[in-house]
């Protein structure tokens, strides 16, 4: 349960790799097929977020108990240029890209806890949770 | 903050040399408890009986329950590891809780236990007033914290099976009915929070997908009150039916909630509404495009 | 993987077999909007059905697809969005909005059939209707 599933990011067939992998590993875990289908999109967007600012990058896939209570966790790093500025980059429809600006918003909505750390020049980690209760 | 007014015994002890005595303690205490194993396991189920604690149980089940307690107890006290208490205590749980035993009737008896043991300990060194002291510091802690594992166990086990219960009366409560071909109704009653809100929607999506609804009316007569998290999960509701192909009428909104979801902006523009259910099913029938005739109206003029 | 799209009357039918990379979504767009102009479609039908998520990227390639084919003269329904990815894209923010969406393949057939009646009446030759 302690291995992470490092899945590298390098290309945009990695975010779909990335995105099954998280399907499954919530699926072994008991997640319902909604919590499952959740998880899988905000891996997608923070994924795409690697590709598109950082080149490359990698996601790390891992369970956690805490009391009662399983989680799926998911650790999106990479040595980009960062995001100078942070909450910001967290609001709705902030994009530098082009995009629909949902990435880190987005994902923060879909899943229970989500932080992001970013050093300007020297990368971005993007830690997000999502629980579900044992045995209920 | 226990070994305040013992001071006098033993000024700031070597932790270390402390801890040692501690277990040298403990073992004399299990050995003595192992020693006096039937006896003390008699007195306490006598004790149960007399309390009127697990009234649900017979004397041969309390017997039987009370040997297997005393054993992990003791086990617990020897190794000062929890976990073979934790699961025993678990297991005891599910087993008694569907017999109506109590939350005070197991705290209860452990404490008598508690109360069995210390007395016997009592007994033994009750001429060595400085030793029963050392060996009360040893077993004190040790019994306290025994006592809290097995009423927590306990106190989760109940709460597990409430939250089981309160899925299922959710499930039942949220009835998604079908009145017509392609057209469904999601009558809502009673509060929603945001899980029983996500419920809803998650029932409601599948429905649409195996009944092929068209339309759905959402009918909120028998919600009392909603705040912005709920507002604006009916919204989500709404929108992803719509991904469905599904049209969806809202009915039922109260004055006091069609002010609040004004008051706190909800966005609304996209739901289509209806004031009361019957107006929402007619809404609905003429978006099937179905005409609800009397009988009369049908039968050929002559 | 290449989607296939099958051309039936005058709609264009796009099903999508397995999960979809970026490039793969976007050449799908391009496709369909160069067989629109070509087979003069009036409909474009895409099947979601196989699809187990849909981020922002697919959002945004099916919203610009149903865009791009209105501007060429066809009119596009979404079908076949499962229940648990609607309610994961509604949550995301991601509501199509201004894009027809359908059950399945039939409904979206049906809808189509009733979007472009006016014109197929008064077109040059009579359709087979599928």
């Amino acid at each position: 349960m302690a291995d992470d599933l490092l899945i590298p990011i390098t290309a945009d067939v990695d975010v779909v790799t990335a995105r099954q992998r998280g399907r499954d590993l919530a699926a072994e875990a008991g997640f319902s097929s909604g919590d499952q289908t959740v998880i899988a999109a905000a891996i997608s967007e923070i994924a795409r977020n690697i590709l598109m600012y950082a080149k490359r990058g990698e996601i790390a896939l891992s369970l956690v108990a805490n009391g009662d209570r399983q989680g799926v966790v998911v650790v999106a790093r990479d040595q980009g240029p960062g995001i100078r500025d942070v909450p910001r980059a967290m609001q709705d429809g902030y994009s530098t890209s082009g995009g629909l600006g949902l990435g880190l918003p987005g994902a923060r909505r879909l899943m229970d806890d989500f932080d992001v750390t970013s050093d300007a020049g020297k990368g971005t980690t993007v830690t997000m949770k999502k629980w579900r209760r044992m045995n209920a | 903050m226990a070994t305040k007014g013992k001071e006098a015994q033993s000024p700031l002890p070597d932790p270390q040399a402390q801890t040692e005595s501690t277990a040298a303690l403990l073992r004399e205490l299990v050995a003595h408890l192992r020693q006096n194993r039937t006896q003390l396991r008699e007195e306490w189920a006598r004790r149960i009986t007399r309390a009127q604690l697990l009234t649900a149980m017979t004397e041969e089940e309390i017997f039987a329950e009370a040997t297997s307690v005393y054993d992990n107890y003791v086990e617990a006290l020897e190794t000062g590891t929890f976990e073979a208490l934790q699961a025993y205590a678990r297991n005891l749980s599910e087993r008694i809780i569907p017999r109506g035993v109590e939350t005070h009737e197991v705290v209860g008896i452990v404490l008598l236990l508690r109360d069995v043991l210390a007395r016997s300990l009592f007994g033994k060194y009750h001429e060595d007033f400085d030793k029963l002291n050392r060996i009360l510091d040893a077993y004190e802690p040790a019994a306290n914290r025994i006592a809290n594992t097995v009423a927590v166990g306990f106190v989760q086990e109940r709460e597990r099976i409430i939250r089981q219960q309160q899925e299922a009366i959710r499930e039942l409560s949220t009835p998604v009915l079908q009145v017509r071909e392609r057209l469904l109704i999601l009558p809502i009653i009673g509060v929603i929070d945001p899980q029983r809100a996500r419920q809803l929607t998650e029932q409601l999506l599948r429905a649409i997908r195996t009944n092929r609804a068209k339309v759905v009316v959402i009918d909120i007569t028998g919600v009392a009150a909603m705040d912005s998290n709920v507002a604006n999960h009916l919204v989500q509701t709404v929108e992803a039916s719509r991904l469905l192909g599904a049209t969806v009428i809202v009915t039922g909104l109260s004055p006091e909630i069609a002010q609040t979801l004004v008051t706190i902006g909800v966005d609304l523009s996209e739901m289509a509404t209806v004031g009361d259910l019957q107006g929402g099913i007619e809404e609905a029938e003429r978006l099937l495009g179905y005409k609800v005739l009397p009988l009369e109206d049908l039968t050929p003029k002559a | 993987m290449e989607v296939p799209i099958l051309k039936q009357g005058h709609y264009l039918i796009a099903s999508i077999q397995s999960a979809l990379t970026d490039a793969d979504l976007s050449q799908l767009r391009e496709a369909l909007i160069e067989r629109v102009g070509r087979f003069r479609a009036r409909g474009v039908i895409v099947d979601v059905t196989a699809l187990d998520v849909m981020d922002s990227f697919a959002v945004r390639t099916l919203r610009d697809i149903a865009h791009m084919a209105r501007l060429r003269g066809a009119e596009t329904v979404i079908v076949g969005i499962q229940p648990e990815v609607a309610f994961a894209m509604v949550q995301l923010g991601l509501t199509l909005k201004g894009v027809s969406t359908a059950l399945d393949l039939e409904e979206g057939l049906a809808f189509l059939n009733v979007q472009t009646q006016v014109r197929i009446d008064r077109g040059p030759g009579r359709l087979d209707r599928g």
